[in-house]
């Protein structure tokens, strides 16, 4: 089995969730991984905001990106392809991530000689982070079933409490056993 | 490829491979259990079973929007009419074997309308004739919740009620839904 640990970070930046799958793992110290959390959480917001942007092409189209002015909706009745227009007073308008069809993401994998931290964002903003050995294929497939197991046995849970550590036996069994089922 | 067949071949994957199914009169008889004790509870203050309804349903989307995260594995939508079909051909289809039809776009692309042919919640459905029911009570009001929930869990700020609802004898069941804002996550770009 290559899996070593698992960690789940709340889109706040908390840690809600540490498990290791290797018995006899080394433990840090529950204040170690909540700054782990903590700082994973910031890094990653980091490195998603130094994604390199290119200048706005005046005449390009316009990206399928929200605008950012919604908070008041002014009746817009321009045709349909015209809602996100960039406006030339704000400087972040005039640059625009390469290929804009795709959002920009954080920090997604980061590797030693000797484990690799794969991160994986939902789109609600919990971050599953999995520690294995650098040399583990497959880790997407792994990760894709952590997420649907997490679906299931924590957010169908109704006495789970949505943002709080995550607490739930059965997630905990069904977690060990389909990981270990695997190898 | 348009992004409602897109979503319509989502939809009927997942729901062919994906999801369990359940005895639809179970589903009926414990909504339809729930809005008649909440009737009962609220002593027939209909404006307060909608509320509490909306409220229930806005619980569930919060956390069924990972279930449908994780078993659809779509990405985020480019825009609303991309989520609107989202929502109407792989939500509605995996979680009540409904598409409903969306329709009645605003110009702004910000606003559209839920046409239900067939609502398994109301199934067997007659409102009480107290007189009032009929124009207070939103019977499916919890549809409205979920929705809120579920999307604000992926960044959009939305409103959605009933305007019509054949229970009440209008012609069809059609629910609005409108985009209030987009939710900038996490931090605000700092400056510079």
């Amino acid at each position: 089995m290559a899996v070593f640990s698992l960690i789940i970070i709340n889109k706040a930046g908390g840690l809600v969730y540490q498990r290791e799958f290797q018995p006899g793992l080394r433990k840090l110290s529950t204040n170690d991984y909540l700054v782990l959390a903590g700082t994973f959480h910031g890094v990653h917001a980091i490195t998603r905001s130094i994604t390199p942007k290119l200048p706005l092409v005046a005449t390009t189209t316009n990206p399928p990106i929200a605008p950012t002015t919604a908070t008041t909706p002014t009746p817009n009745v321009t045709s349909p392809s015209s809602t996100s227009t960039p406006t030339p007073s704000s400087s972040s308008s005039t640059y625009t991530y390469p290929n804009p069809g795709i959002p920009a993401t954080g920090l997604e994998c980061l590797e030693t000689d000797k484990f690799r931290l794969t991160c994986f964002q939902t789109l609600t903003g919990t971050k599953f982070l999995l520690f294995t050995e650098p040399t583990m294929v497959n880790i997407d497939v792994v990760m894709k079933k952590i997420y649907e197991l997490y679906a299931d046995f924590v957010m169908k849970n109704p006495f789970y409490q949505l943002e709080m550590p995550v607490r739930c036996e059965s997630f905990d069994r069904n977690l060990q056993g389909w990981l270990r089922g695997r190898t | 490829m348009s992004s409602a067949t897109k979503a319509s071949r989502i939809g009927e994957e997942l729901w062919k491979t994906r999801v369990d199914k359940v005895n639809a009169e179970l589903v009926t008889l414990t909504y339809g259990t729930i809005v008649a004790q909440l009737c009962q509870d609220y002593d027939g203050n209909y404006q307060e079973v909608n509320k509490q309804l909306e409220k229930m349903g806005y619980n569930i989307g919060m956390r069924l929007i990972e279930d449908f995260l994780a078993k659809s594995n779509v990405g985020r939508c480019a825009n609303f009419r991309e989520t609107a079909d989202m929502i109407s051909k792989v939500g509605f289809r995996i979680f009540l074997n409904i598409a409903p039809t969306v329709t009645n776009w605003t110009s702004d692309n910000n606003q559209f309308s839920l046409i239900f042919d067939e609502n398994p919640l109301a199934d067997f459905v007659e409102l009480p004739d107290d007189g009032r029911a009929q124009d207070e009570l939103w019977f499916s009001n919890i549809l409205c919740g979920v929705l809120r929930g579920a999307l604000e869990m992926v960044q959009m700020q939305i409103e959605a009620h009933f305007v019509s609802d054949v229970l009440r004898g209008d012609d069809t069941t059609e629910m609005r839904v409108s985009l209030v804002r987009y939710i900038e996550d996490e931090m605000p770009p700092d400056e510079e």
